[in-house]
């Protein structure tokens, strides 16, 4: 059966062989396949040659051009250490209020404080800076702690309510739970209240009522003031406004007053350097809701 | 077949039935009782169907000199079955990605779904596509009937309790974190079982072959056979906690770890998705086309070259990590290298076609192996350029090695193999020699085609995107992107992803269809004057 045949279409012979009705011809190894085939092979002596490529017995082969890839990543974070080097020193130097009148320093500061804001705040604050449910929006001008330098600072640096015990300087504030002070009649009615100082409908009737609870009963004008104008130095949000870090509807409200939810944040001083610190309240008093000390 | 024999086979299973209730008496997890159940119910109606066909004198009908091709259909029927489940799986994983809402229970979070997805379409579909094929072709090149009996039955069914036990592990929660050898240390001891009887089946097969020389076609399959169960043992090193229980730990740890697994999910690529399936190419593109191999000499050259560079390309997975440089180096060499390996079957492929290109108008299955053929070329130019390690610094990590790995997938993997079951439809369930509806396969082939431009072109775009975002530094010197905003980015491209499944998946419904329509018998109503595809 070894018999060789001519292919009429290609005028190559076959090997002879034959298995189920399969020929094969006998062409020779197409040269631009065999010289590629080559060339690769030639490519792998020079690369393992350049390169660490072979184990010797302790050790493995260095390579003429003695570089690893610690080595590469090493040169590449040192160009852009480098390239970041002096604007760093001079930023960490800087007092904020510096760094806000140097042009220069600010962008930079702004764009570092960006970078590390996208790595640790959007969690929370969601991406630049827009806020969700129970966190703070940071694009507007409604501050809990206040929208200074000084007072975002402050509060990237200590968290809010983070590890009171450890950290005595942590903004902290507690809103008591009037579920256990006031009757529901009283907080129905101050809810009404609430409604109307933040220029929402509500039952005029009840609301009146409600003035009288917030303002002797309760007294939530201690720190949310006679008007719900709120009150920065203790973290008493205003009310008076659309703005709400959980909701402004009647049951989030009346639920708030009843048995208030309390968020935390971080103190940042346990984790970021104090020139990421100052870079993170640059970029956020630059989102747009930043006043001035 | 002696009755002795049959007698004796029978009393393994029954032995294998009492090994699995004490397993499921002694278990100290429910899920290994669980799936010791489930060997209980395999062994028993194994036990069942076997004593059914021996009383009932049924085996005595089955002839030496005949070949043994019902186990070759059943193989169609299953990669049938499988591809469609797994091709689902696949539009449901990738549907999660772009919509995550559909991350519902534990049991179906994409974390638990992938590997089913990608065990059923390289293991069950892809597995049962090679068992089948390779029976087919060991016989018909070799002139002789499968070897050893009722072997290539227990290799079939053996095989499908292998993937039952494994999806049904994923989906509730049993895994070893090994990518592509996910199942567990009892499911392990299985399949190398299986394993070791569907290598005696072929090589016995072999060895009592009527033909002087082998044909190239069942050299890559013996590769496939012999590698993978070489990497599955390496691979599975592992210690079980209990030998009633699921959980296992691994004998290596940290970079010896890592590289034995890439060392087996490279060659799982290597020879399970290129050299075994370029096996079934070398038999169905020649039958198919009608004409003979284009070269001898490629063939063997290629395919020494082949096996031989495959082997030590495993370290690209794993550039820029805690692997020596010595390894990654040798592991970017070898891959680069094995560029033109992979392309004398390519070559040896399309030129097969020479003499014969007219015919792409007129047969969609040829259609389908040829373009199968041509997304292989691309796929093994694509790999070596990714293993060199500044392109893979951009690509590592990357939606481009999911386009990568599926333009070689859906592309070669796919189209060969549906092409091969077309080819075998019409010749082993059709009274007429041909498939119901050509017009049908031609219809699957345009939404297959499509339905991988779409994938792949979307995560090319996607992953090269992603990459790059990765690695953007502003000229202050600092991260332009979070990684979530990266993943935001990629959003419309995962639903262009999930959009190619499902046209990938409706050629696949359509194949059933046809699969269906042809067992019955039928032929295209349309087509009736057509002549039918010669044989």
């Amino acid at each position: 059966m070894a018999e060789r045949e001519r292919d009429e279409v290609t005028g190559t012979e076959t090997t002879g062989h034959e298995w189920d009705g399969i020929k094969e011809l006998d062409t020779p190894l197409p040269r631009w396949w065999l010289w590629t085939f080559y060339a690769t092979i030639i490519w792998g002596i020079g690369y393992t040659l350049a390169y660490p490529a072979l184990p010797l017995i302790h050790t493995n082969t260095k390579g003429f051009l003695g570089t690893t890839n610690r080595m590469e990543l090493e040169k590449e974070l040192k160009t852009v250490r480098a390239q970041r080097a002096e604007k760093l020193a001079k930023l960490e130097k800087a007092s904020l209020q510096d760094i806000m009148k140097n042009d220069e320093l600010r962008a930079f500061a702004t764009r570092m404080g960006e970078a590390a804001f996208k790595v640790n705040c959007v969690q929370c604050h969601q991406a630049a800076g827009r806020g969700a449910y129970g966190y703070p929006n940071l694009q507007d001008d409604d501050w809990l702690w206040g929208g200074t330098l000084e007072a975002i600072h402050y509060t990237i640096t200590h968290g809010a309510r983070y590890n009171p015990d450890t950290n005595e300087e942590t903004r902290q504030s507690d809103m008591p739970a009037f579920g256990e002070q006031l009757e529901p009649a009283q907080i129905e009615a101050v809810t009404e209240y609430v409604l109307k100082l933040s220029g929402q409908e509500h039952d005029a009737r009840k609301a009146e009522a409600g003035k009288k609870v917030f303002e002797e009963d309760a007294g939530c004008n201690g720190c949310h003031g006679d008007k719900g104008e709120g009150n920065q130095e203790l973290g008493a949000p205003r009310l008076s406004d659309q703005i709400w870090l959980f909701s402004g509807s009647r049951e989030a409200i009346r639920s708030q007053i009843t048995k208030p939810k309390h968020g935390v944040m971080p103190a940042w001083k346990y984790k970021l350097d104090k020139a990421t610190i100052k870079a993170l309240t640059v970029y956020v008093y630059s989102l747009g809701g930043g006043v001035g000390s | 077949m002696s009755l002795t024999v049959r007698w004796l086979e029978m009393g393994v299973l029954a032995l294998g039935a009492l090994l699995a209730l004490v397993m499921a008496a002694k278990a100290v997890d429910p899920l290994y009782a669980f799936h010791a159940w489930i060997f209980f119910a395999a062994a028993v109606l194994g036990l069942f169907f076997m004593a059914r066909n021996t009383f009932s004198g049924a085996y005595l009908r089955e002839k030496e000199t005949e070949y043994m091709d019902k186990v070759v259909k059943y193989g169609v029927v299953a990669t049938v079955f499988w591809g469609i489940i797994g091709f689902f799986m696949g539009v449901f994983v990738a549907s999660e990605l772009a919509w995550p809402q559909l991350n519902l229970a534990e049991w179906f979070n994409f974390g638990r779904l992938r590997p089913v997805h990608t065990s059923a379409v390289i293991f069950a579909f892809g597995g049962n596509a090679l068992i089948a094929t390779s029976f087919y072709v060991v016989q018909r090149t070799n002139r002789a009937r499968l070897a050893f009996g009722n072997l290539a039955w227990f290799v079939f069914w053996g095989y499908q309790l292998f993937i039952v036990l494994a999806a049904t592990g994923y989906v509730l929660g049993v895994t070893q974190s090994r990518e592509y050898a996910e199942p567990e240390w009892y499911v392990d001891v299985w399949i190398t079982i299986v394993w070791v009887a569907y290598f005696l089946v072929y090589f016995g097969t072999l060895v009592k072959r009527n033909v002087s020389h082998i044909y190239v076609a069942n050299w890559f399959y013996l590769s496939f056979i012999v590698t993978i169960a070489m990497l599955h043992l390496g691979n599975n090193l592992a210690l079980p906690v209990s030998f009633f229980g699921i959980k296992s730990y691994s004998l290596l740890s940290g970079a010896p770890d890592a590289i034995t697994q890439w060392w087996y999910g490279h060659n799982a690529v290597g020879f399970f998705l290129t050299a075994a399936f370029l096996g079934m190419m070398y038999y169905f593109v020649p039958k198919q086309a009608e004409r003979p191999v284009y070269s001898y000499r490629l063939s063997i050259v290629h395919f020494w070259a082949l096996t031989f560079t495959y082997i030590w390309a495993g370290p690209h997975h794993l550039h820029y990590t805690a692997l020596p440089d010595w390894v990654q180096t040798l592991g970017m060499v070898m891959s680069v290298i094995l560029w033109m390996p992979s392309w004398g079957g390519m070559i040896n492929g399309l030129m097969t076609l020479s003499g014969a290109w007219d015919k792409l108008r007129t047969d969609p299955i040829l259609r389908m192996m040829v373009i199968a053929v041509a997304f292989y070329g691309m796929s093994t130019f694509e790999g070596p350029m990714m293993s060199i390690k500044s392109v893979n610094a951009l690509s590592h990590y990357t939606d481009w090695t999911i386009g990568h790995v599926h333009s070689g997938a859906l592309g070669w993997v796919g189209m060969i193999s549906m092409g091969a079951m077309y080819y075998l439809m019409g010749r082993m369930f059709s009274p007429n020699g041909r498939v119901y509806s050509y017009r049908l396969v031609s219809w699957h082939f345009w939404l297959a085609t499509l339905g991988i431009v779409l994938y792949a072109a979307a995560m090319w775009v996607s992953g090269i995107m992603q990459g790059l975002m990765w690695r953007e530094y502003d000229d202050q010197g600092f991260l332009v992107y979070s990684f979530a905003e990266t993943v935001e980015a990629m959003h419309p491209y995962y639903v262009i992803r999930a959009l190619g499944g499902l046209l990938y998946l409706t050629g696949a419904l359509i194949m059933a269809y046809n699969f269906y329509m042809t067992a019955k018998g039928r032929v295209s109503a349309a087509e009736a004057e057509l002549a039918p595809a010669r044989a």
